[in-house]
């Protein structure tokens, strides 16, 4: 171990360096941003070409000699026993390849009550896969699906939350079930029980279960506020859907795929199809889209396993949208009831959180941890209850669960303020004891002007402003299974491999700028390969892990790689390795200055072809963060102005400005991206996207992206970011993960600024013309 | 989607000569396994095949039918906009803009640039209703022939508020909305091409009357063009949409106002609604509430809440009346003058 000095706090605020003992192995501290040159800076995406101009290959521009097409026959009524399947017509249908009919759904709570004369699984959702088909063209796929015919013993269902909350509720499943938490999801408590269709209460977290004594700090409190909240199912909508196309190759597996994690693919595949790891390769360049429901293989990943396998082609199998809404992940609902009490100075005293959510078959509903780690809060319990319904299994989406609770405690915490007559900010002044979020509200009281907000719903006129504030805290998770390598070789190349992939937000291009960085090189030198299983593993891209994860062995490799060259350059140099410094692609001996070797040039002396180094993300410096409740996790605070139409309930958001960190931030654009996405998306959660289930069909109505209703660019406010660097001396980078911090404030922020536009609280997203027209008594 | 051929027409006599049925035809149970119909753009018809809805054998397209896309204008019959004619290309054309207002301010906010480039004129008035119900292929609903309304009892949030019967449904022509407002007529070549002129409000048929169809159009009738009469001194008119997003969607409730101003008295009102029935539908209380009224916020409120009176909404769409109300009166009350200080569709903020 060696101790370094590593910058530490805010610049501008309480910028510091810290004493850490780290590993031998790790490189030197790496100074502020203003001090370097890569790091930190705009740097243009690496793939920006490629993709506006179209030469980006996505998984659904895959196209193989000799490949199929894949379709999947989907159930068309959402709870059934399958009595028998005849797919005889489709098979002689002319052009069908393979055909092969599910034993085993892998999605969702993983239901094992197969029907036990016919064997197949129950039908639990409209849409649910039946059997899949491969053939020379998807439309003779599709024809080969309609010729598939399926006698059903319907069976009675339950879409609706509070309907199947009823005891007398049709039972989604007979048994307790479990489902493993995927990378990056909402928790999911092992070995709960269920109650009719209620599975719970969870009632802890990574932060720990409940504190303190919840009626002792309802006593001590002078004011108590309870509140019930409710939010929609929102779906992913990537604009890539789903999909892979399986080469199986008589178990030499190569696979294409649209996915969050190459690992998490091929480890599924592998162990589906009873493979060694060595055998499934997952190639994942390009990726449109995922916000957190493509880590799995997935139901559609095994059909076209089984399909290539069988007909000993490659088979392409991509989702269609409508597929992609009902069966291929979703943020689930909530109904959050919120118990605060208070003293009159604002501490609180106690905070009591209720929740049930349905994640259709599967699990995962919770409303997050944001209620037990965001303020301090001596007595606190939460029983948060997963409620089974017939639909589509929900999925990880970007920030699980906090989304949620960010909209219920945000409002809560707003009213409490109102009641004790704060200003919301000074209210979390003394409730918040999280340093990067004080500082995230002073700026942001800067750049708004902010003032105590006008009474609400105080306008004259028709159309009144308002004016919300909300925070976010995300825990900074890390992945240590994140290896890289880079490689030197004798004409100079530069090369980067890891196995991670790149789901847009720009993983390729910080990756290069670290290296870069290191190498004393420009981000362009260098070559970034990655999405391939070929290469060392990577991170899952969720739980907003990758940058914080994947950038430290980056750099870590590239110094090893470094330290060789600088070998070599003090043997051409004649003098010594110590005496050797890397600036602007020189290797320069300090002690003469006019000895100098260029990159280019040393590299050309290397002893082989080419040098590679490979390194492992290491332990957090000063210990990992995670477990404990502690307040320096990532925060971020959003203001909203809004204008709402009383007349006609329009509500439309004039500005956001977002105030965010996320570690050292290494490529400034591209944080502003996330956090442009995250707060479109907040919006769109706040006021448009719903799925809406019809309860007596048990079909989603709006399965498509023309009444599933999306932002458009008239829908997008004026953004305003300010980031602001902080450094908390825990890797070799120091950087963390900004995706999912983007999305969890907006909402409440908006429904926040609603409120004191329109005077009357809007406890239930999306807040639509109809929602405002009831909330106002108009209806 | 199914198998279909393509028929590339270069005349209406030849295009009327291929086609043998009508889209709402091949949605039906009984639909004609050889069924030719009419293709203008093909965004409405590829939806309901993309769907499954409909499956055509034969698709005859009308896109390129020479002289189906003109505008011309005659100080005697009026305005004749071709059949083909885009609502991009109505949005563009500065003589629709001063006479017209409305027309121009209802193609302007139909879906999207993309779309308003492709979509057709014609195509936009036979499109079919966009009740969800009858655009899911899992549901068989009255409307495609079984005895079931889903909407009735469902989620009927974007559905009809009056003169509805047993169907629910609202009709998805914003278009039809202004020109019924300026008592446009329809041209229609029919088979043994002969024109019979159909004025607007007769152009559509409620689902009591026939549930199959939602206008009068026979197989291989076509429509080539529609006229809209000249404008008298002083008609001014006014449409704006709401609907739940500010681009790319669907109208929550539309109204389009045209009358006759002697200063600020109106001599002569038309105020139609869209998305309230499931036909452009007339509101006759509204036109009394002003004809012969001097237009001010009374007299408009006034008009906003008599158009309500005759209103049952259905369980998930009470919202649509204080709605309606507003912006029947704002319409009323931007005749000739736009409003201030409301968030309103048809003036965005940003220009398209
Ligand atoms: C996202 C989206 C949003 C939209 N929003 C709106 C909106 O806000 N308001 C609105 O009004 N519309 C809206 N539309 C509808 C759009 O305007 C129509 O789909 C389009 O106008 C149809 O025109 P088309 O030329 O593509 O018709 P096609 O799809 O080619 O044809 C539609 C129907 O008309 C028939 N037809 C076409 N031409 C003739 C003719 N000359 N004679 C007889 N029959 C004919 C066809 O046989 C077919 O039955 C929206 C569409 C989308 C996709
Ligand atoms: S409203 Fe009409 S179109 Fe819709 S479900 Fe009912 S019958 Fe069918």
């Amino acid at each position: 171990m060696k101790k370094v000095k590593l910058p530490y706090g805010i610049p501008d605020y309480n910028l510091t360096e810290i004493v850490r003992e780290i590993p031998n192995a790790e490189p030197p501290a790496l100074p502020v941003n203003s001090k370097l040159k890569v790091i930190g800076k705009r740097v243009k995406r690496t793939d920006a070409l490629a993709k506006v101009t179209g030469t980006a290959v996505f998984t659904a521009d895959v196209y193989l000699p000799g490949m199929l097409y894949g379709k999947m026959f989907r159930a068309d009524i959402p709870h059934a026993r399958i009595k028998s399947i005849d797919v005889s017509a489709a098979k002689a249908h002319p052009g069908v390849f393979a055909i092969h009919i599910f034993k085993e759904m892998i999605e969702g709570a993983n239901p094992k009550e197969n029907n036990k004369k016919s064997g197949y699984p129950e039908v639990k959702y409209a849409g649910q896969p039946i059997v899949g088909v491969a053939a020379i063209s998807m439309d003779i796929a599709e024809e080969a699906v309609n010729l598939i015919r399926v006698e059903y013993e319907p069976l009675e269902f339950v879409v609706d939350m509070d309907d199947a909350r009823k005891p007398e509720a049709p039972l989604v499943y007979q048994t307790n079930v479990n489902q493993e938490t995927s990378s990056g999801g909402e928790d999911i408590e092992e070995g709960l029980k269920s109650r009719g269709n209620v599975r719970g209460p969870a009632t802890k977290s990574f932060y720990g279960g409940p504190r303190g004594n919840l009626k002792k700090g309802f006593a001590e409190a002078d004011v108590i506020i309870e509140r019930t909240y409710r939010t929609q199912v929102q779906t992913h909508c990537p604009l890539e859907t789903h999909g892979v196309v399986v080469d199986y190759n008589r178990g030499n597996v190569t696979i294409y795929a649209s996915t969050q994690s190459t690992k998490g693919t091929r480890n599924d595949f592998a162990k589906t199809f009873d493979l060694p790891k060595s055998k499934v390769r997952v190639i994942s360049e390009f990726i449109g889209g995922g916000f957190g429901a493509k880590h799995t293989l997935g139901n559609f990943g095994v059909m076209a396993g089984h399909l290539s396998k069988q007909s000993g082609r490659p088979v392409k199998l991509m989702l269609d949208r409508k597929e992609e809404h009902v069966s291929a992940g979703n943020r689930p609902n909530s109904l959050q009831l919120m118990k605060v009490g208070a003293k009159k100075d604002g501490t609180l005293t106690a905070l009591k959180l209720l929740s049930y959510g349905t994640a259709g078959v599967g699990l995962g509903s919770g409303v997050g941890n944001i209620a037990q780690a965001m303020y301090e809060c001596p007595n606190f319990k939460m029983d948060q209850y997963d409620v089974f319904t017939n639909a589509g299994p929900g999925a990880a989406f970007r920030a699980p669960g906090n989304v949620q609770g960010a909209f219920a405690l945000e409002q809560l915490i707003d009213e409490l303020a109102e009641r004790l007559d704060v200003d919301p900010l000074q209210l979390r002044e003394k409730i918040d004891k999280s340093t990067i979020r004080k500082v995230q509200r002073e700026r942001g009281t800067q750049l708004m002007n902010w003032k105590k907000p006008k009474k609400a719903g105080s306008d004259p006129g028709p159309v009144k402003k308002g004016i919300g504030v909300a925070q976010a805290h995300w825990p900074r998770f890390v992945n240590l299974d994140s290896t890289v390598e880079v490689r030197v070789m004798q004409d100079g190349a530069v090369e980067v491999r890891s196995a991670v992939q790149d789901i847009g937000t720009g993983t390729k291009t910080v990756l290069a700028q670290v290296v870069a960085e290191e190498l004393g090189l420009k981000s362009a030198d260098i070559t970034v390969l990655i999405g391939d299983t070929l290469f060392p593993i990577g991170p899952p891209s969720g739980g907003s892990v990758v940058t914080g994860s994947i950038t430290p062995p980056a750099r870590n490799a590239a110094h090893k790689v470094k330290t060789k060259l600088i070998d070599l350059a003090a043997g051409e140099l004649d003098t010594k390795a110590e005496n050797i410094v890397v600036e602007n692609s020189w290797f320069i001996s300090k002690s003469d200055r006019s000895k100098k070797i260029s990159f280019k040039n040393l590299a050309g002396k290397l002893r082989v072809e080419q040098i590679t180094e490979t390194a492992s993300r290491s332990d957090d410096y000063g210990g990992f963060m995670i477990g404990t409740v502690g307040y320096e996790e990532l925060g971020a605070v959003q203001f909203a102005e809004v204008s709402v139409d009383t007349e006609t309930g329009f509500v439309k958001v004039d500005r956001i400005m977002a105030v965010h960190s996320c570690g050292r931030p290494i490529n400034i654009s591209q944080i502003e991206s996330q956090i442009n996405g995250g707060v479109i998306m907040g919006i769109a959660y706040a006021l448009y996207e719903d799925r809406v289930m019809d309860k007596n069909t048990g079909h989603q109505m709006n399965p498509n992206l023309d009444q599933y209703k999306m932002p458009f660019s008239f829908e997008v406010p004026e953004i305003q970011i300010e980031l602001i660097e902080e450094y908390g001396a825990r890797s070799s980078t120091d950087a963390t993960g900004i995706g999912e911090p983007a999305n969890i404030a907006t909402a409440a922020a908006v429904a926040n600024a609603v409120y004191n536009a329109i005077g009357v609280r809007m406890t239930e997203i999306p807040i639509t013309p109809a929602r405002i027209l009831a909330a106002l008594g108009k209806i | 989607m199914n198998k279909f051929s393509w028929y590339e027409a270069t005349s209406k006599v030849e295009a009327q000569r291929e086609a043998n049925s009508t889209v709402s035809e091949t949605i039906q149970p009984d639909a004609d396994p050889e069924a030719a119909v009419f293709k203008a753009s093909g965004i409405d018809l590829l939806d309901l095949m993309k769907e499954g809805l409909s499956k055509p054998a034969k698709l005859v397209s009308i896109r390129n039918i020479p002289g189906m896309d003109e505008v011309s204008y005659n100080k005697e019959k009026g305005l004749r906009l071709g059949a083909n004619v885009t609502l991009a290309g109505i949005t563009a054309n500065p003589q629709i803009k001063k006479n017209y207002l409305a027309l121009h301010q209802a193609a302007s906010h139909a879906a999207t640039p993309p779309i308003r480039n492709m979509a057709t004129l014609a195509g936009n008035l036979v499109q079919r209703t966009h009740c969800w119900y009858f655009r899911s292929k899992e549901l068989v609903c009255f409307r495609k022939g079984s005895s079931t309304c889903f909407a009735h009892v469902g989620e009927n949030e974007n559905h009809a508020i009056m003169s509805y019967g047993y169907c629910v449904s609202i009709h998805s022509s914003s278009l039809a909305i202004a020109l019924t407002a300026f008592d446009a007529i329809v041209e229609i070549t029919d088979k043994n091409g002969k024109i019979k002129l159909v004025p607007m409000k007769e152009f559509f048929v409620l689902p009591s009357v026939d549930r199959t169809r939602e206008t009068i159009l026979k197989p291989a009738e076509l429509i080539t063009a529609v006229i809209l009469p000249e404008p008298k001194t002083h008609t001014v008119s006014y449409y704006i949409k709401m609907g739940s997003r500010r681009s790319q969607d669907w109208p929550m409730a539309e109204v389009a106002v045209v009358a006759g101003l002697s200063g600020e008295k109106c001599k002569t009102a038309n105020v139609v609604l869209g998305a309230a029935a499931p036909v452009p539908f007339i509101s006759k209380a509204a036109i009394d509430a002003i004809t012969g009224k001097t237009i001010n916020e009374t007299t408009a409120t006034a008009a906003g809440e008599a158009a309500m009176q005759i209103a049952v909404p259905l369980s998930k769409n009470g919202y649509k009346i204080p709605v309606f109300k507003t912006i029947i009166k704002r319409a009323i009350l931007s005749l000739g003058k736009p409003p201030e200080n409301v968030i309103d569709w048809a003036l965005p903020d940003r220009i398209h």
